[in-house]
């Protein structure tokens, strides 16, 4: 990704405590538009409560966020138009239908009333969502559930999507068309994602950046961390190898 | 944005087969009570007749009926804000409108007028209820829209109260005990104040009500309900707002 890409999201040492232990200790995060950046790390590793942070659902204790040049806490409405984002949770009101639903979410993000309709159908064909427009959220399976999650962060074509764990309770094939999907998405729009799933990011990401403990500890292409293991390794031993060397590292015998 | 979540909510109560049922038995309680009570009238009418500056139908019919609403909403009202941010929170959909180029006071204004436009529905059917009394006696109307207006901002009063409550919790059916503790606990102080030389039952909502009960429109009652729902709601706000940061 060239240096004149314009950038899209800039995070600067992001600190958020929960009580006295910090969840997340001065993480810096950038993005250019067309990229797509997969955060890795083990459950607990703060990956959530940073994506939450760039979304703007939580507050950072320290720190400094810039949407599209818009500090996010400065100029809240303008940053948050730029923002497509998934929780862990899909956030769906189970009794609306999808078709209602989705309108009221691009209405809540501000999308002009007569581009509506055409967002709507865009977005329901993006994710396959066509047959179950009229049905009930809560009727639908979990991963119709989560395809519905992923058309309210993209509904409005954000710069930014902002996608945790995306492709959790997908089926193969689900799975393989969301990612599909995901690649669309990084050539118009920036997006983020966080994600267990090794080959997802070596197939969808341009960039990695690995998290433990509420830090990064590694950031490069996904090329690179291929080469970290002398090319011959399997992703995943790669990443074994660099949270363990990291662990290593913390603590010197 | 106000106008998109108030109607949100509006659409996803009437969604719900229990706020029907509800509705419907509302409509009928009210409904025998007003016959239980025109049925009282009409037996002492004959000698309400003799006295000297005897109350009208309104007075003796409608305006009890009214307060009788009063203490409805006062049981009902927490059973429907108990939803309104408990759930959001419960169920993580409070994500989608904090991270929507909205502010918290949107979120909770949009939440007010949509459950208060619910409830004024309700003033609204029984009020016409009542209404019908006008086709056999002359109604005095100023008395039934004074009490018609006391109750819609009752409701306000009722609605920013439970509101608060249910931004403090996940749980609504916590927010809903909480809310029906707090309205009993202030009606509560009403009535045991009552006779007694101090002031307490100035803090209780009901004794506000009290004077636009009788056809008195006190500028105090109304800037006291118009103080009690603006002071829950900018508390709502805030408490929204903390979400950000306590997560």
């Amino acid at each position: 990704m060239s240096a004149a890409t314009p950038l899209t999201l800039s995070a600067r040492n992001l600190i958020r405590r929960s009580g006295r232990r910090e969840l997340v200790h001065g993480i810096s995060l950038e993005l250019r538009h067309g990229e797509v950046l997969g955060l890795l790390g083990h459950n607990g590793a703060g990956k959530s409560t940073t994506l939450q942070m760039i979304a703007g659902a939580l507050t950072p204790h320290s720190g400094q966020i810039e949407i599209c040049g818009f500090d996010l806490v400065r100029q809240p409405d303008q940053a948050k138009a730029c923002i497509g984002f998934l929780p862990e949770n899909p956030p769906l009101y189970r009794d609306m239908r999808v078709n209602d639903y989705l309108v009221f979410v691009a209405r809540l993000r501000r999308v002009a009333p007569g581009r509506i309709a055409d967002m709507l159908a865009q977005a329901m064909q993006r994710c396959g969502l066509q047959e179950v427009g009229p049905k009930i959220i809560g009727t639908l399976s979990k991963g119709y559930q989560q395809r519905v999650g992923i058309a309210q962060a993209i509904i409005h074509a954000p710069d930014i999507v902002i996608l945790d764990e995306p492709t959790v309770g997908l089926d193969p094939a689900q799975i393989r068309d969301i990612r599909a999907l995901i690649r669309e998405l990084g050539d118009a729009h920036s997006v983020i994602l966080s994600t267990h799933l090794l080959d997802e990011v070596e197939s969808v990401c341009d960039r990695v950046e690995i998290m433990q403990d509420g830090r990064l500890i590694y950031s490069g292409s996904s090329d690179d961390m291929q080469q970290y293991g002398d090319g011959k390794m399997k992703l995943e031993e790669v990443y074994i190898r660099i949270t363990e060397n990291h662990v290593s590292e913390e603590q010197p015998q | 944005m106000i106008r998109l979540i108030a109607l949100k909510e509006l659409r996803s109560l009437f969604a719900a087969p229990s706020t029907w049922l509800m509705l419907g038995a509302l409509q009928f309680i009210f409904a025998w009570l007003f016959l239980v009570r025109l049925d009282a009238f009409l037996q002492v009418q004959a000698q309400l007749a003799q006295v000297a500056n005897a109350p009208g139908a309104t007075q003796a019919v409608a305006a009890p009926l009214f307060n009788v609403l009063a203490l409805i909403l006062m049981m009902l009202t927490p059973i429907f804000t108990m939803r309104l941010l408990a759930e959001e929170r419960r169920n993580q959909t409070l994500a989608l409108l904090l991270t929507a180029p909205i502010s918290a006071t949107h979120i909770v204004l949009g939440k007010f007028f949509g459950l208060l436009l619910f409830l004024a529905l309700i003033i609204v059917s029984c009020t016409a209820m009542l209404l019908t009394l006008a086709a056999g006696t002359q109604l005095d109307l100023g008395l039934v829209l004074g009490n018609a207006l006391g109750l819609l901002l009752l409701a306000a009063a009722y609605v920013a109260l439970g509101l608060y409550i249910s931004a403090l919790t996940v749980q609504p059916m916590v927010a809903a005990v909480g809310a029906l503790a707090a309205l009993s606990g202030l009606w509560l102080v009403e009535i045991s104040a009552a006779g007694s030389e101090n002031n307490w039952q100035m803090i209780a909502p009901t004794s506000h009500f009290h004077n636009f009960n009788v056809g008195l429109l006190n500028s105090v009652d109304a800037t006291y309900f118009l103080l009690f729902s603006i002071a829950f709601l900018l508390l709502t706000i805030r408490r929204v707002n903390n979400n950000r940061i306590y997560g």
